[in-house]
């Protein structure tokens, strides 16, 4: 057994720490703070240039066949520096994957290399309602074929990148005579198509220049091929995918936290109390060795489920896994790289406070921690039983 | 025309440099390394010389243990098109390196080396001259900008004073100096074409170089930490002080 990375994804590690550090990190206190959309979208154009926004896409459609553990490497370093990049990168790359796995080939030709090149800011997935969050089968958005179009109706909650991203997967109900979660179905929506609208931003605690937005539905009429993958299928597709964002979503749990924990071992080795770096005390010594303990873990985890998907096999135990640990490892890690701080943890001059507020959400969407619970045991007990 | 660029493998800019607990070298022990800078900017300059159609080639080297592969791969992944790796685990010093160098360049005959000014590690800024002077091709170091016109070059370069422009007769050595280009990140997709480009190894014995050491390094030692400062109540205090104290007017 070989744990080491290959050089390839050792170069990718390395060029996307160089970015994060160059282009990201001098922004995110402003995205933070004040924000700068035309900024954040250039960062998002100049990482699609350089490779990232298709990180596991075939290179036929302009991606970059780097496959999943680069991915969690590189989505990692970005997060290191700003989390609202990093969370843009990781839907654009799993939109991307989920139209690969399962739409036609006309499909994948019209938006893989608009959502690789840049050419499309990002890619958003429609999943969650107001009313089918952790319970996904229960939405309530509908397509009714009239004649050679389908006819959406609906509201999508908490779309990340809804205004500007240029194409959507939506999920809606095609069959409601079908049981619960059997008859949904899958559509590709171009931004900007009539009877499709942006809601206003959501305010959010972290994570801030990446905008989330309700996306509703009136009479929104798309072609017959926009149906992607087959009918009454589509529920099985977002379950699938997303075994594959959790992965993106741990790394990017990872990422932050290693940016808190780092940020606080060099201050313990520069701040003086009761005459000494705090470094010396022992107190807070065994705080670090925990919180780098438990990351190093998440690391592994997430290697594990990466490399388990791209060698083609089931992941999605590994995956949940990764996402559960490493998302809950990294809230602990943030909240302990900020009492290693003190007073200054807690005021937005030193970066603590936000990587404590961005780190937050990831123990909550593309599936919160207890969610990721229910699907390990799930899995657990199938193979006993 | 080829162009010839060297690569250093050198401690990340970004690492805060730790001395050996017996001062016999810096620690290398778990410490992140990278190109030396200035070679990006070399590397940098050569890829722009082949997209501009004046060179056909771009060929990168590398001196040192076999880790300076990862260095030489990040070169490919720019876009230069092979790499020469000439394996040794000895120490270095500048004359090796450049006698080295101009064995390869005699094999290969560039028609422009490119090498940074100097490497952030040792910050000797010897090898491009001696290399020079070993080759008897014309030099141009501390390089801002570099303008190749058929069978001659003219180079800008950084003095104390200002720029200095020079012309050279081709075949050239140029050292970058900061301001020469601004490197570009390596894409993706070029990274994963990198390990598909060729990349030689050779040893000093096979370029027919003996090593040989001319200089000892007897200690390394880490910079004095800087001590607080003291305010001073007026113009007069602060100047007796600095003739008296300081001793620096």
């Amino acid at each position: 057994m070989d744990l080491s990375l290959s050089q390839e994804q050792q170069l990718i590690q390395q060029m996307a720490a160089k970015f994060a550090r160059t282009e990201l990190e001098p922004l995110a206190q402003k995205l933070d703070h004040s924000g700068d959309r035309s900024a954040f979208l250039a960062n998002l154009k100049k990482l699609a240039e350089l490779g990232f926004m298709g990180l596991n896409i075939d290179a036929q459609y302009q991606g970059t066949e780097a496959g999943s553990v680069a991915f969690s490497l590189a989505i990692t370093e970005i997060a290191r520096a700003c989390a609202a990049t990093a969370v843009t990168m990781s839907v654009t790359n799993m939109v991307g994957e989920v139209i690969q796995s399962v739409a036609s080939n006309a499909q994948k030709q019209q938006y893989l290399p608009k959502l690789c090149s840049g050419e499309y800011a990002a890619g958003a997935f429609c999943l969650t309602e107001s009313s089918a969050g952790s319970d996904p089968a229960n939405m309530k958005t509908s397509a009714v074929l009239e004649g050679e179009n389908w006819i959406l109706n609906g509201a999508k909650q908490f779309i990340s990148s809804a205004e500007y991203a240029g194409v959507f997967v939506v999920w809606a109900v095609t069959d409601t005579s079908m049981a619960k979660g059997k008859g949904i179905s899958c559509f590709l929506v171009e931004q900007g198509t009539a009877g499709m609208s942006i809601g206003k931003a959501e305010q959010k605690m972290g994570q801030k220049a990446s905008v989330t937005n309700e996306v509703l539905f009136d009479q929104c009429r798309i072609p017959q091929d926009a149906l992607m993958g087959e009918l009454n299928q589509g529920f099985k597709i977002a379950v699938t995918e997303l075994a594959g964002g959790r992965i993106g979503i741990g790394s990017l749990a990872l990422g932050i936290a290693l940016a808190a924990m780092d940020y606080a071992r060099n201050y313990t080795l520069e701040r003086k109390q009761f005459g000494q770096v705090i470094a010396k005390f022992q107190g807070l010594q065994w705080m670090m060795a925990d919180a780098y303990t438990e990351l190093e873990a998440a690391r592994l985890l997430l290697m594990s489920a990466a490399d388990k998907k791209q060698r083609g096999l089931a992941f999605s135990k590994e995956a949940s896994m990764a996402k559960l640990y490493a998302s809950e490892k990294a809230n602990q890690a943030c909240y302990t790289a900020l009492q290693l701080l003190g007073g200054y943890g807690y005021i937005s001059e030193y970066p603590l406070e936000r990587y404590a507020r961005d780190v937050r959400i990831t123990s909550i969407y593309e599936g919160s921690s207890e969610i990721q619970r229910v699907i390990i045991s799930r899995e657990l007990l199938k193979e006993v039983s | 025309m080829k162009v010839l660029v060297t690569v250093k493998r050198v401690i990340d800019y970004n690492v805060k440099v730790r001395v050996k607990a017996d001062g016999s070298d810096v620690d290398l022990n778990n410490v992140k390394m990278a190109m030396n800078p200035f070679c990006e900017i070399a590397v940098e300059e050569a890829i722009r010389l082949k997209e501009s159609g004046t060179a056909t080639e771009v060929i990168a080297v590398s001196v040192g243990p076999k880790a300076c592969q990862e260095q030489l791969r990040t070169a490919l992944a720019l876009g230069a098109d092979r790499a020469i790796h000439i394996e040794s685990e000895a120490q270095l010093e500048s004359l090796n390196v450049a006698k080295l160098l101009a064995k390869v360049i005699e094999q290969e005959q560039p028609g422009v080396v490119i090498l940074g000014k100097q490497a952030i590690d040792t910050d000797n800024n010897q090898t491009g001259q001696m290399l020079s002077a070993l080759t008897g091709m014309a030099q141009g170091t501390f390089a801002s900008k570099i303008d190749i016109q058929g069978d001659k070059a003219v180079v800008i370069r950084e003095v104390d004073g200002g720029l200095q422009t020079i012309e050279l007769a081709m075949p050239i050595i140029a050292t970058t100096d900061l301001r020469l280009n601004e490197p570009r990140y390596a894409s993706l997709p070029n990274i994963m074409k990198a390990k598909r480009k060729p990349l030689e190894v050779k040893t000093p014995e096979e370029l027919g170089v003996s090593i040989k050491a001319h200089t000892k390094l007897l200690s390394v030692g880490a910079p004095a930490e800087r001590k607080a400062g003291i305010k001073v109540a007026s113009v007069a205090e602060l100047v007796d002080k600095l003739k008296n104290e300081a001793k620096v007017i």
